[in-house]
């Protein structure tokens, strides 16, 4: 009985570790799928989030900034828009270049936050990190604390799934779609790519910022390593290619799934004598990175293929119907 | 005075040095291939990796098994190429910069599979300095390292300069599409561009672990201050990644400078952004760079 | 036998159609002149021969040979050099070097060919060891025919070799285009400038609209009312 209700609490955890990771994938998405944006610093602005919404709900403490202990509300959309106000001014700068810049700026970027967070001491305790964050339905008794906080984050995912999919279907969906699939024709209709680009960006990165946030009440800590930042955001990028870019469902299905792989194969491993346990955990790392480059080439569409929406269909004055 | 030169300045110049023998690399193969190389560093750390098992196989000094660790990296580079990079050829190359973004990782892992994660020394003992002139202090391993630098230097401007397939390199840096046209095997103008980068790579990874040391994050952490290098000569310009690797190594180690009364200009837990910062400013005020390379 | 023979060749660009079933030849010897109005087709006719097409249906021949969808590299091995009109001379490398460059599939040594196009090409020899880029448009279009020279090519495709540049240029570049031809090499040149053009042709073709027109010798071509009035009227200057 304790066995499987072990399992039990080991699926939640696995569904809100999955879910917060579909977080990051949808916000991906958008500058990826939709924008054709390639952001090498998710961990960066998952990081960000991470720490402002740490930061703005914690009791007062001599190792940090603390004592706001404002509500989670607040705190997550403060998260969402720090994190907003830094992808502008990134944005202003890289945009208009080529894609190769963005990335490394982003890399950049994301590095330059660890070691804000690591050399600030008297704002985040360095790498020791903020601990004891407060998390939201804690005080529900098991296991419906777990249960709460999946269903916040499914919620999340939720909202987040629906606004965006009417977005796409939108006339700001679709110009994204042309942006994507030809830029010099959607240039050449007089649209703004670079005003589309920023958007897409911005939005992008506020969506990586909550899910940091949300990451940081369910852990209760975040130091500057939370996890290798490389891997999180590398981790990210597997799950959009694997399940299908450009498409949410494939963006939230392809996070459950690799994240599944990620930790069931980490508990596996966990299980081997000790050297090799640590070894192969890089070896977990290099086969995921080979996944990636399979389905690079053999399937750039994901498990999920995209369902463009359809276009809408109106009927004129004579009662034709045509495409607009 | 003399504390500025041995502290500052010329452990400046060595990191420089060692910035410059990999940004030239990412250079050709953004002049090139026509794409940001993520895994660069990582090129760096698996030649570093091989010459210090060549080394403790063989006893002999890192310099001298330098060459033959740098023919084994190339082999690897040439064969990541094939297998992850040639099938994006004619594709948006966003696709290969997230192939070799991937490659980063996949590198880098097998690299910590094989070798573990522990901090390694390539060098057994102490070095003493030599003093020169009564105060400067230069030690045997710096030295070696700048000359070593300066000849790889040559020998590639050597390259571009005077045989047929360096200046069809150049050649490919222009135009690849006329490259092409013009009958220029292009193929085998992209081996070159590797063979170069790989084995120039492998020796600013040795100089660096003749430093410092060896840990698996040496080649993340070098990325950066590359590809500023890069963009800051001016992309396609090897004489530009020379000039911008010198100026971003001395740059970071003068960041930590008491310029102003008796701190560091800047906390040396910094010092990394110190490149970013030039890259970026580079990128807002000049994307050519100093030299006047290709902005993409 | 024809140097070159375009046969019903159509094809275009991924999924549009621009040429649709052109036909001409060029014979030995032979300088022949593509004309016609913007979006005719006509550079993309010249692309057909180097391999830069999808041909749908149709051939190319190459003295008799069927080179049809032949790549580029290989198109050039058998000996057809191709100008473009744009980016054709590599800016960075010096003009010595872009011609270099040009002979890069040969196998023996180059240079008794490069002191021949020296002649042919004095303002290059002066300028040998200058960046490319730094020239004037003339010059660059010497440079780039000159290099597309350098495997002594069985014919010369030159696309627009006139575009861009200065009245007394373009009279340079066609007089060269006369010199290149009489030391034998054939020449196919897609050109704006018809009138020019016509005048030093042996023959010429008109495509309107990915298809044969008209075709005849450059002085019947320059003396008929009809093209006159499509292309040579207002100044057929681009």
């Amino acid at each position: 009985m304790d066995q499987l209700y072990g399992l039990f609490l080991y699926g939640i955890s696995l569904l809100t570790m999955g879910g917060i990771y579909a977080i990051l994938s949808l916000g991906l998405n958008i500058q990826w799928g939709f924008t054709g944006l390639f952001n090498a610093g998710i961990a960066g602005f998952f990081a960000i989030g991470a720490y402002v919404s740490a930061l703005l709900t914690t009791a007062p403490s001599l190792r940090h900034l603390g004592g706001f202990e404002l509500p989670y509300v607040v705190s997550f959309a403060a998260a969402m828009v720090v994190s907003g106000i830094i992808a502008w001014s990134i944005g202003k700068v890289c945009l208009k270049l080529r894609s190769d810049y963005l990335a490394i700026a982003t890399i950049g970027i994301a590095e330059i936050f660890r070691l804000i967070f690591k050399n600030e001491t008297w704002a985040t305790n360095g790498p020791r990190g903020v601990s004891m964050i407060p998390k939201p339905f804690e005080s529900l008794p098991e296991p419906w604390n777990h249960l709460a906080f999946l269903g916040l984050v499914l919620a999340a995912i939720l909202v987040i799934y629906l606004l965006l999919e009417t977005a796409r279907s939108s006339p700001w969906g679709r110009v994204m779609t042309a942006i994507r699939e030809n830029e010099k024709s959607a240039m050449a209709a007089g649209k703004n790519i670079e005003k589309f680009r920023m958007e897409g960006f911005v939005v992008g990165c506020m969506l990586m910022a909550l899910a940091g946030a949300f990451v940081a009440h369910y852990l209760k800590f975040i130091d500057p390593n939370a996890t290798d930042p490389m891997t999180a955001t590398f981790l990210v990028w597997v799950m959009l290619i694997v399940g299908g870019s450009a498409n949410n469902r494939g963006a939230i299905l392809g996070a459950f799934l690799v994240w599944t792989i990620w930790s069931a194969s980490e508990i596996l491993t966990s299980h081997l004598p000790g050297d090799l346990a640590i070894r192969t955990a890089y070896l977990r790392i290099f086969l995921i990175g080979l996944a990636l480059q399979i389905f690079l080439q053999k399937f750039p569409k994901g498990i999920f293929p995209e369902v463009r929406p359809k276009p809408e269909r109106r009927r004129d004055s004579l009662g034709e119907s045509s495409v607009r | 005075m003399m504390e500025f030169i041995n502290f500052y300045l010329i452990p400046g110049l060595v990191l420089g040095s060692i910035y410059a023998l990999g940004a030239i690399g990412i250079t050709l193969t953004f002049s090139i291939l026509r794409f940001a190389n993520f895994a660069h560093g990582e090129t760096m750390l698996l030649g570093v990796y091989i010459t210090y098992s060549l080394v403790q196989v063989s006893g002999l000094h890192p310099l001298l098994v330098l060459p033959f660790a740098a023919i084994l990296t190339v082999i690897v580079v040439l064969g990541i190429d094939r297998a992850f990079y040639k099938p994006f050829r004619s594709s948006p190359t966003i696709m290969v910069v997230i192939a070799s973004f991937g490659m980063m990782l996949m590198v880098r892992s097998m690299v910590q599979f094989i070798w573990g994660v522990q901090l390694k020394g390539m060098m057994p003992g102490i070095q003493r300095p030599m003093v020169f002139f009564d105060s400067l202090r230069l030690s045997p391993k710096h030295m070696l390292i700048m000359a070593a630098a300066i000849v790889l230097m040559l020998a590639v401007h050597y390259l571009l300069s005077r045989t047929k397939i360096g200046k069809a390199m150049r050649a490919m840096s222009d135009s690849p599409e006329l490259a092409r046209l013009t009958g220029i095997d292009t193929e085998r103008v992209i081996r070159m561009t590797w063979i170069v980068g790989g084995a120039l790579a492998t020796a600013a990874g040795v100089f660096l672990a003749i430093d410092t040391h060896i840990d698996t994050n040496m080649g993340f952490k070098m990325l950066l201050p590359m590809f500023a290098a890069a963009i800051l000569g001016g992309i396609g310009r090897p004489f530009g990644a020379v000039a911008g690797g010198l100026i971003i190594g001395i740059a970071e180690e003068l960041s930590s400078y008491p310029w102003i009364g008796m701190e560091p200009l800047l906390n040396p837990g910094y010092k990394a952004g110190v490149a970013f910062a030039i890259m970026i400013g580079m990128l807002l005020w000049r994307p050519s760079g100093l030299f006047k390379g290709k902005v993409f | 036998m024809s140097v070159i023979e375009l046969d019903a060749v159509v094809g275009g660009y991924g999924d549009t159609q621009i040429l649709h079933g052109v036909s001409m030849r060029v014979d030995p010897g032979e300088i022949v002149v593509i004309i016609g109005p913007n979006g005719a087709g006509k550079s993309t006719a010249m692309k057909a021969v180097f391999g830069l097409l999808n041909l749908s249906s149709g051939h190319v021949k190459l003295n008799g040979e069927d080179i049809t969808n032949m790549p580029p590299d290989q198109v050039v091995r058998c000996g057809v050099c191709y100008v473009p009109q744009t980016s054709n001379i590599f800016p960075s490398l010096t003009v010595e070097e872009n011609l270099e460059m040009g002979a890069f599939v040969r196998e023996d040594d180059f240079r008794p060919r490069l002191r021949e196009l020296y002649d042919i090409f004095p303002p290059l020899a002066e300028k040998r060891k200058q960046a490319a880029g730094t020239l004037s448009g003339g010059q660059r279009q010497m440079v780039a025919m000159a290099k597309a020279m350098m495997l002594e090519p069985k014919i010369l495709l030159l696309d627009e070799p006139s575009a861009g540049l200065s009245p007394k240029y373009r009279g340079e570049i066609f007089a060269i285009v006369k010199a290149v031809n009489a030391t034998g090499t054939p020449i196919l040149m897609v050109e704006q400038n018809a009138r020019q053009a016509l005048r030093i042709a042996n023959r010429g073709y008109v495509l309107v609209d990915g298809k044969n027109k008209f075709e005849g010798s450059g002085r019947d071509l320059l003396e008929d009312p009809e093209v006159a009035e499509m292309f040579l009227g207002g100044g057929a200057a681009a």
